[in-house]
């Protein structure tokens, strides 16, 4: 695994030291979950819920919803009612 | 003391005007500043909140003793990755800063509606990740019966807190047997409902196809309450299931005469200590002279899940918690643009752990190794669930040991993050499958003593049968009268 490539990716900024533990640590437990490969799995359907689920749908109509106050209670950063981010466009 | 008792015993008293709802929660919070020192269960408690929540109860039960249920005035603890509106919620990480529920969580909801009190933040392993507290970013918990070692986790503060007779029952969450192992472990029942069955609505998602929500109790009639009161379908969550609830307190009359319980020889063997077996076979014969029919069952993919479950878990985590990043909510570290404050958000913000599982679930994603690692699992869980269905053709319900060993020590596998996967061995297949299960005690190891947990697995919406069977049993045993003596 590319660890650097790979926490880039997860938008984990890691120092030179834990990209070294870490990798050591994932390579191991890649190692371990080769053990699937022992399984022949070319018949079988994939599950993503174990439950069979079915779309949900509503009424389209009006409910009450979380106030703009109460949505940035939280912010780290805010300015008139908005989330306040670094500079995206130029 | 009042902390002592169980939700049932509390629920008469109250209602006899023995003691008051105040003087109920007053012992609790007494017992937490008491112990919680050396147990170190609770992340947080707000005793004037606590407070005024009782005293609503005793008002109702005063004013309204026909709106009251079992659960009013009592006092549940909750696990910290639950929102309870103006608590505080941090998932024992540091990347949550401040923050302080906007809502609350179905489960809480439908709690406060029956008149429960919400008390306390209890501590975990950091989003749910892990099986011993260790990874929690505030402290590690203590195991009540023994401070050395760990309590179980994820939600081990809810184990220990109510192992501790602080709290009357507690709340936590399952994603891969974090309800069920630390109930195991610190001597307590936990329930790990079907998928579906209770709402996720209001939990911080870990891996969305996997977390369900539970009680932990004294005793199996109160996990039948707390049960009762929390499922249901939920317009809030399209994965809630509209089957309808049954009453599963009427399911505890103690009968198990003819049931098929289903012991699967894969559960039975390999790493799986001595004293545990032992106990687990005794509570086995027990049932057997209850009435029930042993019946061998196989469920011949066992060996896999623990690698189907670290790369479906992972994956889906990767995904849920890309939300934190420093934006909406939560703590922020500045960069000159997002992906700069992203990565140092998180880089900051995240534990080890967390680190470890998000960039193996963004791996097991990535292009070029998907079909290789995240399709395969989902194919292996298939194989994994028809286990299951066709073991369940035969039985109706399938008895384990909850984990392979008893609590082991604090810092015993902190180093080697598969060991501690692997701890989860027993626990892990119910969650692919979708299915319920509860641990329950039977029994202590001798030296030092230390609790020993038994599981029952039960088919998709099968809580009844396996609260029935847990039931049956446990009345024949005194091991949940016995108390912890909070020594190292």
């Amino acid at each position: 695994m590319d660890i650097k490539y790979v926490a880039h990716l997860a938008r984990i900024g890691l120092a030179p030291e834990e990209e070294q533990k870490l990798g050591g640590q994932l390579q191991h437990i890649l190692g371990y979950i080769e053990k699937l490969n022992q399984l022949d799995v070319s018949n079988v359907e994939p599950t993503a819920h174990a439950i069979p689920m079915v779309n949900v749908t509503r009424e389209d109509e009006l409910r009450p919803s979380i106030h703009n106050d109460e949505a940035l209670r939280n912010a780290p950063a805010k300015a008139n009612g908005l989330f306040l981010v670094p500079k995206i466009v130029e | 003391m009042l902390n002592e008792l169980t939700i049932s015993e509390a629920a008469a008293r109250l209602r006899k005007k023995e003691f008051s709802t105040r003087e109920l929660m007053q012992s609790c919070i007494d017992r937490v500043k008491q112990v919680d020192g050396k147990v170190k269960a609770f992340l947080s408690f707000d005793e004037e909140d606590a407070l005024a929540q009782a005293d609503a109860a005793d008002k109702r039960l005063s004013e309204k003793a026909a709106e009251t249920t079992a659960l009013t005035g009592i006092p549940i603890g909750i696990k910290d990755v639950l929102c309870v509106k103006d608590h505080p919620l941090n998932c024992s990480s540091k990347i949550l800063g401040n923050f302080r529920s906007v809502y609350n969580a179905t489960v809480v909801e439908k709690l406060k509606t029956a008149g429960a009190i919400m008390f306390g933040r209890l501590n975990m392993d950091e989003f749910a990740m892990g099986s011993s507290t260790e990874n929690s970013a505030f402290f590690t918990t203590k195991n009540p019966w023994d401070l050395t070692r760990i309590p179980g986790g994820s939600s081990g503060g809810s184990a220990a807190a109510v192992a501790a007779d602080q709290v009357l029952a507690a709340l936590g969450s399952d994603t891969g047997g974090s309800i069920r192992q630390p109930a195991a472990l610190c001597g307590c029942v936990g329930f790990k409902p079907t998928y579906g069955r209770v709402s996720r609505y209001g939990l911080v998602a870990f891996a969305s196809s996997l977390d369900q929500i539970g009680p932990f109790t004294k005793d199996v009639q109160d996990c039948a309450t707390v049960l009762q009161a929390i499922s249901g379908i939920d317009p809030l969550d399209s994965t809630s299931i509209p089957e309808p609830v049954p009453n599963y307190e009427k399911s505890l009359h103690g009968q198990i005469k003819g049931l098929k319980i289903g012991i699967a020889k894969e559960y039975m063997v390999g790493g799986l200590d001595a004293e545990v077996n032992a106990a687990v076979q005794k509570a086995i014969s027990q049932l057997q002279s209850l009435g029930a029919e042993l019946v061998e069952v196989s469920l011949p993919h066992t060996d896999y899940a623990v690698a189907t479950y670290y790369i479906v878990a992972t994956a889906e985590a990767s995904a849920n918690l890309a939300r934190f990043d420093g934006i909406r909510y939560g703590s922020r570290v500045e960069g000159a643009d997002p992906i700069e404050l992203y990565s140092k958000t998180r880089g900051v913000g995240f534990g080890p752990e967390v680190k470890r599982r998000i960039i193996l679930g963004t791996y097991v994603l990535s292009s070029g190794y998907y079909d290789a690692y995240y399709l395969r699992a989902q194919k292996v869980r298939t194989l994994i669930r028809n286990d299951f269905i066709k073991a369940f053709e035969k039985v109706d319900a399938i008895v384990t040991p909850t984990t392979p060993t008893a609590a082991f020590k604090i810092g015993e596998k902190s180093d080697d993050p598969l060991q501690m996967y692997l701890s989860d061995i027993f626990t892990i297949s119910c969650n692919l499958a979708g299915i319920c299960g509860i641990s329950v005690p039977c029994g202590f190891t001798t030296n030092p003593k230390l609790p020993i947990g038994l599981q029952f697995l039960g088919k998709p919406f099968g809580e009844s049968t396996i609260l029935k069977i847990a039931h049956a049993y446990e009345q024949t045993t005194n091991w949940r009268k016995e108390k912890p003596l909070l020594k190292g």
